[in-house]
């Protein structure tokens, strides 16, 4: 059952601002919105570019937004979506652009490069191992699961209306702190640079991020909110404070 | 005379997943330079997408076992023509390198004891794979990624390498192209270790990513290293089968682990019918036991459906074939029964199996805690790959290492799920360790400007002839569907002599592909370039298969359709000849000593 569909796909231009081609294409039942686009570069636009690799919603590569939707392309099946209507799929808008629907990433390398790493405790079981009890990493392992699709940070109003780049760290960088400040194992002390240097205030919880995750981590609930509870409890807290002075 | 930018390092490493990333770790660690080139972002590379687990017989929940019993599942499972070294190595190391990863940061499952919890898998004896659910290959690259960065190596993005360039017979550099800008690079190193995965794209139903075009394979091979057992594909038993667009795609064989049962239109389970003679002794007698076998129960024996990969996919086959198939051309694998056997299912199987509940709901609409899923054959893995010493991972080029899945030896004709996550660990490691070590002691070699010149001139004729030459992606379509109808499950002679034949002939429109544009992220360029490397490495898949005039493991041939004692001793071995024809040779395997003769002996019964 083949019919036709009309994308509207972003192309930018070489010196000059992008904007959008429309494609008619024919479509078939299952199809995802990558299908289309990949259909679109083998049969119309052989230099239409477009980052992917798995196609299984597993390595976060080809983020977009779709109808104005941050997601993944892999996994926005057409069923999804209102093909009687032109769709548009254009690419991450807060970060820059490098060629139609692929975007500089890079930013987000940096930034992980910022946190300080993952510091074991010494081994302490017989075997020179360690014991976790599995209930004590489930939350870690919730977080464990992020593609690294950077959709959470593309939609985050501090960084894409706001660009706060040089001062916030963006969900996926909270998200990977409190991994690390949650594994039972690790023995750094991450808040004092969540509060100073990565900028954990910025975020007012709007729940933006955790409504785009494509692995549908509680973003602010499970990782964002307990970490502004360590920060609050060290360093605004009044009892705590009160303390610090006569120490 | 084109402009590049040159870049020097003492180890240069080709590939981030797995074995890349732990080869660069483990070289920029002792201390030399370190360069990462990578075809994607850094931690999007195949391995992500394994699932099942890593194999190491750490013995955490089931004391029996050991090395020993890891070592001979191993060999059994490659039917004897393995690097027996390389399965030692394996077998003793992984438990190490799987310990390692909790040190830097990776979180596995938990036994009730606080252990990292192991699970069974096809042709494993005992519970041996460390996992994380069903995402552990994300938490290895994951893992590695997060440690790597710290280590102070220089990380190359999305580059592709053109060629391999040699100084007197050494390994001595490589040409690459970044997608961004489509400018040339030229990386000078003492050591290269080549970690750049499979093959898969050489077919139409892969499980793997645009990524897996042999390009290890094909650059070893173009500067003269030799590439062994080639014919040795693995055709994963379960890909998803429907929708179109998604198969291929990669069903976990935790599913058959955690209980899942495969049955034929007919609602028959069908893999009770054909349980090979080596394996009887270890197979579930009945469906009871094999369900009491995967929920722990040591005195039980596996189900059928958990033996190797290479067994199921032909039953698979053979049942669609027969007409007792699913409605999209597969058979039917069933979670969603175990509701007979566990309250609170379906919480149970999307706590063990989040990942496929997930792209089965949202890929194909599915429920697979209420309904069977549909699945059948698809392209995984190959066996095959670049010949090395299995102590250092060298190959026949000196300087030039390989690891992971584009080396071959420790898998033989099939490899066992679970064995791919430790290889690239345990090999990846030696294969860094070894090349710093080699760097340490070479000066650098020279890259030479004429050998560099000429490889950029070739890779930008596709510009020269632009629209009006073929088109890039229909060569690449015609190729997959020519490997897929002639050197697929079940392969013949004739068949696979008219595959060489295409493969002439879209070696000569390969030669006359064109594009037009600019070079940024350009895929259609991109795809050009692949083509090379696809069509080297199918060629040698189909001179390989040929060679092999037997059936053994992941190579099956319906004109000899029995295992051959005069094959059992060999590898078949590729390497460029003069004027460019692909020259096929058999190499024989070293005979084992008797200590590892006598493991495999003890584990027999």
């Amino acid at each position: 059952m083949a019919t036709t569909a009309t994308f509207k796909i972003w192309r930018t231009h070489p010196e000059k601002d992008g904007t959008f081609q429309t494609f008619h294409t024919e479509v078939t039942e299952g199809m995802v919105v990558l299908d289309v686009v990949h259909k679109i570069q083998a049969e119309q636009a052989p230099d239409l570019a477009v980052r992917w690799n798995c196609k299984a919603g597993k390595c976060g590569s080809c983020s977009a937004e779709i109808n104005g939707q941050p997601r993944l392309m892999c996994m926005t099946r057409l069923s999804q979506v209102n093909l009687h209507e032109p769709v548009t799929v254009e690419p991450m808008r807060a970060f820059p652009p490098i060629k139609d629907l692929v975007t500089d990433v890079s930013w987000n390398f940096r930034v992980k490069k910022g946190i300080s790493k993952f510091k074991p405790r010494t081994p302490d079981a017989p075997d020179g191992t360690w014991r976790m009890a599995q209930k004590d990493i489930d939350r870690v392992q919730e977080f464990r699961k992020c593609i690294e699709c950077f959709l959470c940070q593309d939609v985050c109003h501090v960084l894409r209306d706001h660009n706060k780049h040089d001062e916030f760290i963006g969900p996926r960088f909270l998200v990977y702190a409190a991994n690390l400040e949650m594994n039972p194992l690790d023995t750094e002390d991450r808040v004092a640079a969540l509060k100073d240097e990565h900028g954990i205030g910025y975020c007012n919880i709007t729940k933006c991020c955790t409504k785009v995750c494509p692995e549908h981590i509680h973003i602010t609930d499970n990782a964002i909110i307990p970490l502004k509870e360590r920060v609050v409890d060290r360093y605004f807290d009044p009892i705590t404070r009160l303390l610090r002075i006569f120490q | 005379m084109a402009v590049y930018q040159s870049y020097s390092y003492d180890v240069l490493i080709i590939g981030a997943g797995g074995a890349g990333l732990r080869a660069a770790i483990e070289a920029a660690s002792s201390g030399v330079s370190v360069g990462l080139i990578c075809k994607s972002l850094l931690g999007k590379a195949h391995t992500v997408m394994a699932e099942g687990g890593m194999a190491a017989a750490m013995a955490n929940n089931d004391d029996r076992d050991s090395w020993r019993v890891h070592f001979a599942d191993t060999m059994r499972g490659g039917q004897y023509v393995n690097n027996w070294r390389m399965a030692e190595l394996h077998a003793k190391e992984a438990p190490d390198r799987v310990r390692e990863l909790e040190g830097w940061g990776a979180v596995f499952d938990r036994t009730p004891d606080g252990r990292i919890n192991q699970r069974n898998f096809g042709g494993h004896r005992y519970p041996r794979l460390a996992h994380v659910g069903d995402r552990t290959g994300l938490e290895l690259i994951r893992t590695l990624q997060d440690h790597a960065v710290y280590t102070g190596m220089t990380v190359h993005m999305e580059h592709t390498v053109i060629d391999l360039i040699l100084d007197n017979g050494r390994a001595a550099g490589v040409l690459t192209y970044d997608r961004e800008r489509g400018r040339f690079h030229v990386f000078n190193a003492k050591a290269i270790v080549l970690a750049t995965g499979g093959v898969g794209r050489a077919y139409k139903i892969t499980s793997n990513s645009w990524e897996g075009t042999g390009d290890g394979h094909a650059l070893a091979y173009r500067a003269g290293a030799e590439l062994i057992d080639m014919e040795f594909i693995q055709f994963h038993p379960t890909g998803m089968v429907w929708p179109p667009s998604v198969r291929g795609i990669l069903v976990t064989e935790g599913v058959r682990g955690e209980g899942g049962v495969l049955k034929n239109s007919e609602g028959r389970r069908f893999m009770f019918d054909d349980i090979p003679d080596n394996y009887k002794p270890q197979t579930a007698s009945d469906p009871e036991e094999g369900w009491r076998y995967t929920q722990g129960d040591k005195s039980a024996r596996r189900p059928p459906e958990l033996l190797t990969r290479d067994h199921v996919a032909r039953c698979i086959n053979r049942e669609v074939k027969a007409g007792r198939g699913s409605p999209h051309g597969g058979v039917f694998l069933d979670i969603a029964w175990i509701k007979e056997k566990l309250k609170d299912s379906d919480t149970h199987i999307k706590r063990k199996l989040p990942s496929m509940y997930h792209q089965f709901k949202e890929l194909a609409d599915l429920d697979i805690t209420k309904e069977p899923m549909e699945v059948g054959p698809t392209t995984h893995y190959i066996m095959g790959g670049i010949r090395v010493d299995a102590d250092s991972q060298m190959s026949t080029i000196p300087g030039l290492f390989a690891a992971g899945e584009c080396a071959s030896g420790i898998n033989g004709a099939n490899r066992l799920g679970g064995n791919s996550l430790s290889d690239l660990i345990v090999f990846g490691k030696r294969a860094g360790e070894y090349a710093s070590a080699w760097a340490k002691e070479h000066p650098a070699p020279r890259v030479s400007d004429v050998l560099v010149e000429s490889a950029m001139q070739a890779s930008l004729a596709p510009f020269e002839r632009g629209d009006s030459g073929e088109n890039p992606y229909k060569v690449q379509a015609d190729l997959q569907e020519s490997m897929q109808a002639l050197v697929g499950i079940v392969r013949t002679e004739n068949e696979m002599r008219q595959a060489l034949m295409r493969i002439a002939d879209l070696k000569e429109r390969a030669a006359r592909v064109g594009v037009s544009g600019h070079r940024e992220y350009h895929a259609g360029w991109h795809t050009a370039l692949d083509l090379r490397n696809l069509l080297t490495v199918s060629e040698a898949i189909a001179r390989s298969a040929i060679e092999r005039k037997e059936s053994r493991g992941g190579h099956f041939r319906e004109d000899y359709p029995d295992k051959v004692a005069e094959f059992s001793t060999i590898n078949v071995a590729v390497r460029q000849g003069a004027g460019d024809v692909m020259e096929i040779g058999r190499i024989p395997i070293p005979p084992i000593p008797n200590h590892l003769k006598q493991v495999i002996e003890e584990q027999k019964s």
